[in-house]
């Protein structure tokens, strides 16, 4: 599995990747985006929608 | 702790804001909640207002958050053919560049000189629901945790919204109905405070890049592009680095701050009242799909939101007419440049110089997208039919 990971060093917390979201998986707080992994379908979306590329799918093995 | 009030508005944004303001107005208790620590803070606007829209509001242009007064707007071709816009010369109402963090600062503490009260850093995290009712709403306020028992919740909680989805309103948008934006504050530039700039075409696929002048050599240079059109992490920066460069008079400024965001390019969503919930701008897709506006119509929509919901609170059954009454105001340019901007994703850059060098022989005057849409139907009109443009 590939886990959805958001880098926190280049995190804006502007919540493009959570409003994009097509299962609703991200939520967006004051400084830092929530991740819930059992709703995220790894879709790959909010990767290339973020406008500085902190959205990332890795930690682990296919 | 249980807090009861008549109205909770989620998000202090300009929608949210303005929802307070007329809903303590009208007499009701209000509370508006904040989940960053700061009203307006970060920035995630290209922050071009149109005069006319703010004297429809009955917001009075203020210097504090007014960074430059333009006289019109110029639209660039992919080539560099120009189209000036001048409504200043033609005596139409003009154009302001603002301080958005100011802005939404000075419209949130007209709420609560209203009467409002403002929680900040005070997150919705959930919501119980019975039937369409929405009877409590939890809220974290810096680590202690509130039930918020309302009459009303009004969400403007912006792009980034999870309230609908508690009373099974879907505001999950397409890719296709998605802008991802970015933009720098630059220093050190030469353009024309004049106008605010915008150039269309490959640059900005499915979007465009925006220069809006803030003077003495400050501009907000920023770009949307469509999300169907991105292939790569952080390709939206990479769109706008290149246009940068590719203009030695942004290239030789500096970026000094940075900002980010995403907007909605759909159709407003077809419900935005439920029950005693009611939605308010970004977060019921109420953003211009052409301009990616969405202040003006967020300020229109929580105007009524606001009042409607004050005169629910002393007995009269009306919230229901939110639905017709926001969209009587705003639904048929939503629509309209809706079906226009589905049709500009798929114009070339040939096209769009095609355009804008017919445009030039027509003189605008008045800076709405009607009266720019409809000069195209004149300047182009075998362009139109081809691409079955329908304004």
């Amino acid at each position: 599995m590939m886990a959805l990971e958001c880098d926190k060093s280049k995190c804006l917390y502007c919540g493009a990747c959570v409003g994009s979201c097509p299962v609703e998986a991200l939520t967006l707080y004051s400084s830092w985006i929530e991740v819930d992994h059992d709703t995220c379908t790894e879709c790959g979306i909010c990767v290339t929608l973020c406008p500085v590329g902190a959205m990332t799918l890795g930690g682990g093995s296919e | 702790m249980r807090h009861e009030v008549d109205v909770l508005v989620i998000g202090a944004g300009p929608g949210g804001s303005m929802s307070a303001k007329f809903a303590a107005e009208n007499g009701a208790d209000v509370l508006m909640i904040e989940k960053r620590q700061e009203v307006g803070s970060p920035v995630r606007c290209g922050e071009g207002i149109a005069e006319l829209w703010l004297n429809d509001l009955g917001i009075k242009p203020d210097k504090r958050w007014i960074a430059n007064q333009v006289d019109g707007a110029r639209l660039f071709s992919p080539s560099g053919h120009c189209l000036t816009m001048d409504a200043a010369r033609a005596g139409s109402e003009t154009g302001f560049v603002v301080e958005r963090d100011i802005f939404d600062r000075t419209l949130a503490s007209e709420a609560v000189l209203a009467g409002s009260d403002l929680w900040v850093r005070a997150m919705a995290m959930g919501a119980k629901v019975e039937g369409d009712t929405v009877k409590e709403v939890v809220v974290d306020r810096l680590g202690e945790r509130i039930t918020v028992v309302p009459k009303v919740v009004i969400a403007a909680d912006g792009f980034e919204s999870r309230a609908a989805s508690w009373v099974g309103l879907d505001s999950r948008l397409k890719l296709k109905d998605i802008d991802s934006c970015i933009q720098y504050r630059m220093v050190g530039i030469d353009d024309d405070a004049r106008y605010n700039d915008f150039y269309a075409g490959s640059d900005a696929p499915g979007g465009y890049v925006w220069v809006f002048s803030k003077g003495e050599g400050v501009a907000n240079v920023g770009i949307g592009v469509a999300a169907s059109k991105l292939k790569a992490p952080a390709d939206v920066k990479m769109y706008l680095d290149r246009f940068i460069a590719k203009h030695p008079e942004f290239a030789k400024g500096k970026a000094v701050d940075m900002v980010a965001g995403a907007v909605s390019t759909s159709l407003p969503m077809d419900q935005t009242v439920k029950g005693n919930f009611m939605l308010v701008g970004d977060s019921a897709r109420m953003v211009d799909a052409l301009t990616g506006g969405g202040v003006v119509n967020a300020c229109m929509a929580g105007k009524i939101a606001g009042r409607l919901s004050a005169e629910y609170v002393q007995g009269s059954d009306v919230l229901g007419d939110y639905e017709r009454a926001w969209r009587s105001e705003l639904e048929n340019t939503m629509v309209r440049n809706y079906v226009a901007k589905e049709k500009a994703v798929n114009v070339t850059d040939e096209q769009f110089d095609r355009i804008v060098l017919a445009l030039q022989e027509l003189e605008i005057t008045t800076i709405t997208t009607a009266e720019i849409l409809g000069a195209v139907a004149k300047a182009v009109p075998d362009l139109v039919a081809e691409l079955d443009l329908m304004f």
